[in-house]
């Protein structure tokens, strides 16, 4: 009990209320698809480690919106996941250094951490003239990846863009683009969306911390826990689906009913990922919830498979 | 000659940048702008279904989320000829609002806050008198000796565990670092108050736009999230709104007043000369006379004498970016391919992705400095008031404007304006509601070919969006971004882009750390994703541009 103690004495010290953490904990152990007697043993991954698991955030060719996704954690909040829970060592978005100074910490990183930090790839690469439609200090992102990710514990692939490609590998993929493991050879965990859920990726993360391992994969390398389930088979509108209740047209009455957006073009039938269930920003909402067709953002290659968006699937 | 600098990558901004300066005897003597990555969706989004350019421009950029989902339905709109609904109008609006409250506090605590902020000499600070200090100048929720205390230990438990993460080999103890230690504490308290505050800001979009980043409930002809119409959701948009407001009002603009004196010499360092603003908010569906943010165009800082902007003056040129062509020509005909192979970086010739966009001949600013000097000039009410009794409070002259400083300031003030001017707004879509008109949607129908342009104004600037649909589909698809405006290299006539121009004369006291230089480029908040993409080869024709 003493220690169990020190543990939330430790957890206050960050501004962290008991509740307020095992709510997040619970909600957690439940996305990861783990039963409850897990909780603790959540609550402690989060509790303050000795070393914090270093971590190296590349961005290649993207939009930062995974990024941005991540930074609307609330359970927990980025702070928490930056300051005390992840050691951060390069992220360009958030981090102070520019320049020689970001490159001198990348190399430096690598070598300190070789063998023992998670890799975190934002963004495709262009692999069009030997990737030279993107560079960083000079390099391309095809040679840094090839530096950087052989030597990560792991490479976590955040976002469709480096998971599949994204949308500049959409035809006719002007610059060549392909996903990290497609450019490399290489298997990576995929965490795709466009953005993902941050709950998605923070669950990864907290998988490994807790039972020294990454989750069980789908064959296009996602974790089953949060791309087990199609949205179609999680839809609360699925009801209207079955009663053959469709809206037609946006503005009708059948979109005022929350009726079926099937035949509005939505690939819910055809798209895994767990929007329905964890909802996004806090659980405020998800794009069928606005009244709005799935894109199937989550989906290999679904600027082209997945597109026009507004017209039914066949 | 002097020495050169590059500063590759440089951080906190979104995309990837190269800025290259010279420097003779301690001052920036010449400067470069370079955009590393080409992305082409312009190029992708051809022969595609027109409805879908929203959900694809949307994604050039995830920290300007929104707006390019915004400037594309518009766009399409404008080509199909429909007229959205009242209720369509304001939702966007408030959209949009909420977009510039969120990405501007996030810019100044999270992108560009650490460049004035010595977060580790925050460690030298004595709490009783930061929270003194704290209470003299804002009215936070937050302060007192025991919570500056607590911020204190946090930053000393992490400092101490030797892994700095975010925060390693920066520039701290850098000698530009001007704040006493109690006003470091208390803005390294706000740089984490704010990360929350974002968090919960982004909220309002999710409200009505299903997610935060990329929304989803847009339509050509409206807006879908009709069963968020209600009385509860409201509410919960409502509070969101005051709480981010409150912020707003009670930390991030006394931070700025706070800072603002101890950097005075930066209300002479890093200005530029010329100012464009499309203006945006529309308040009615009259526009451009109903946009709270007002169009205009300012030449050579002459602010008494505010022009009408017109696209028609705009072109876009290639001579020292890494395209094939050299004549420079109006976007809508614009003639532009990729040169083949590995781009040389070469500052003497070609030395970036991005193109070099012009007004009427003459590189332009975008962005919440320009939008503050058109409505200034025009005597907005709204944006003078707060631009006189800021410069009071800093006892500054309006000279001051032009500048790095002026530049932050100015994004702090719009916050304060646009934030105030979306109360009303919710107010009136309530009103409607309560008179039975729930109309969200204007039914049309897709013609064979059209044209169309969306002109908004967003967090980092003028935005256009230009469309041309042939058979149903996207013949050509084209935009002129904000960034592509700012950090755009020089022209066929040798002229700087505004960055390029606005770093010569900036003092830099050690070459090593440029720490400097970095201000005055984050005070552009730049964003390299959006400003990097290529127009297609088309017709010679000028075609003509209905202006929403």
């Amino acid at each position: 009990m003493k220690e169990e103690k020190e543990f939330y004495e430790r957890l206050e010290e960050k501004g962290i209320s008991r509740r307020d953490f095992m709510k997040f904990c619970g909600m957690l152990t439940a996305t990861m698809g783990l039963s409850s007697s897990f909780i603790p043993e959540v609550a402690e991954v989060f509790a303050a480690p000795k070393q914090r698991p270093p971590v190296i955030w590349l961005h290649f060719a993207e939009c930062t919106g995974c990024s941005e996704a991540v930074l609307r954690s609330m359970y927990p909040w980025i702070d928490e996941l930056v300051i005390n829970i992840l050691d951060i060592a390069y992220h360009e978005t958030i981090m102070a250094a520019s320049g020689t100074q970001a490159e001198d910490i990348l190399h430096a990183s690598v070598k300190k951490y070789e063998g023992q930090f998670i890799c975190v790839v934002e963004g495709a690469i262009a692999t069009k003239y030997n990737g030279a439609y993107g560079k960083i200090a000079g390099r391309t992102f095809l040679d840094i990846a090839k530096d950087v990710c052989p030597k990560a514990l792991a490479t976590i692939c955040i976002g469709s863009c480096s998971a599949y490609g994204g949308i500049q590998a959409a035809s006719p993929n002007p610059g060549g683009y392909k996903g990290v493991g497609d450019a490399l050879g290489i298997k990576t965990v995929n965490i795709p969306g466009c953005p993902p859920n941050p709950i998605s990726f923070v669950g990864t993360v907290v998988n490994y911390l807790l039972l020294g391992k990454l989750p069980a994969l789908d064959d296009v390398g996602r974790p089953l826990f949060a791309y087990g389930k199609s949205i179609h088979d999680q839809c609360p509108r699925r009801s209207h689906y079955e009663n053959g209740e469709f809206v037609t047209e946006f503005g009708s009455k059948e979109a005022e009913m929350g009726y079926c957006l099937y035949k509005m073009g939505c690939k819910g039938p055809d798209t895994y990922n767990n929007c329905p269930i964890a909802k996004f920003n806090d659980g405020t909402s998800w794009p069928v919830q606005a009244g709005h067709p799935c894109i199937g953002c989550s989906e290999p290659g679904f600027w082209d498979k997945m597109t026009p968006f507004f017209v039914e699937s066949k | 000659m002097g020495n050169r600098i590059i500063v590759d990558p440089i951080t906190r901004i979104e995309g990837h940048l190269r800025i290259e300066v010279e420097v003779e005897g301690g001052k920036v003597k010449d400067a470069w702008s370079s955009g590393q990555m080409f992305r082409g969706i312009e190029i992708i989004l051809k022969g595609r279904d027109p409805r879908d350019a929203p959900l694809f421009t949307q994604r050039s950029c995830g920290v300007c989320t929104y707006t390019h989902y915004l400037a594309s339905i518009r766009a399409v709109e404008n080509a199909v000829g429909v007229q959205i609904p009242d209720n369509a109008r304001i939702i966007r609006n408030l959209l949009h609002g909420a977009q510039f409250q969120h990405d501007h506090i996030v810019h100044f605590y999270g992108l560009s806050a650490l460049d004035w902020v010595d977060v580790v000499n925050a460690l030298k600070a004595d709490p009783a008198k930061t929270a003194a200090l704290a209470d003299n100048v804002s009215n936070g929720q937050k302060g007192g000796t025991v919570y500056f205390k607590e911020v204190q230990q946090r930053i000393k438990t992490f400092v101490d565990s030797g892994q700095l993460g975010p925060f390693a080999n920066a520039y701290w103890g850098h000698p530009a670092y001007k704040l006493p230690p109690e006003a470091n504490l208390m803005a390294a308290a706000h740089y984490i108050e704010a990360l929350r505050l974002q968090a919960k800001a982004a909220r309002m979009h999710a409200v009505f736009g299903a997610k935060n980043p990329h929304l989803q409930s847009l339509a050509v002809g409206g807006v879908t999230c009709v069963n968020d119409l209600t009385p509860d959701r409201i509410a919960e948009f409502l509070y969101l709104w005051k709480e981010t407001q409150d912020f707003v009002k009670n930390v991030y603009v006394p931070d700025i007043l706070a800072v603002a004196p101890f950097y005075k010499d930066w209300g002479a360092i890093g200005g530029t000369t010329n100012f464009l603003a499309w203006g945006d908010l529309p308040e009615t569906a009259k526009e451009p006379d109903s946009l709270f943010l007002p169009r205009g165009v300012i030449m050579n800082r002459d602010i008494k004498n505010v022009q009408m902007a017109v696209p028609d003056k705009v072109t876009e040129h290639v001579t020292r970016s890494w395209y094939q062509g050299g004549d420079a020509r109006h976007p809508y005909n614009g003639e532009t391919n990729p040169i083949e192979g590995d781009p040389k970086y070469d500052t003497a010739d070609k030395y970036s992705w991005l193109k070099a966009p012009r007004y009427d001949g003459q590189p332009c600013e975008v962005g919440p400095l320009a939008r503050v000097l058109v409505a200034y000039g025009y005597g907005k009410k709204e944006f003078a008031d707060l631009v006189n009794s800021t410069l009071q409070k800093l006892s500054l002259p309006a000279t001051a404007l032009f500048s790095t400083l002026g530049r932050t300031a100015a994004r702090a003030l719009e916050t304060v304006a646009i934030g105030d001017a979306m109360e009303p707004w919710i107010m009136e879509l309530v009103g409607n509601l309560k008179k039975g008109n729930g109309r969200t949607y204007t039914s049309w129908t897709m013609p064979k070919s059209g044209k169309g342009c969306g002109l908004n104004d967003v967090a980092r600037g003028s935005l256009g969006h230009w469309i041309e649909i042939e058979d149903g589909k996207i013949k050509n698809y084209q935009y002129v971004v904000p960034s592509t405006w700012n950090l755009g290299p020089r022209c066929k006539a040798g002229k700087l882009g505004p960055v390029e121009e606005s770093l010569i004369g900036t003092p830099v006291a050690d070459p090593k750390n440029p720490l400097e230089i970095i201000r005055t480029v984050h005070s552009f908040d730049p964003c390299i994703a959006c400003a990097v993409h290529v127009i297609d080869p088309h017709s010679n024709e000028v075609y003509k541009v209905r202006v929403l």
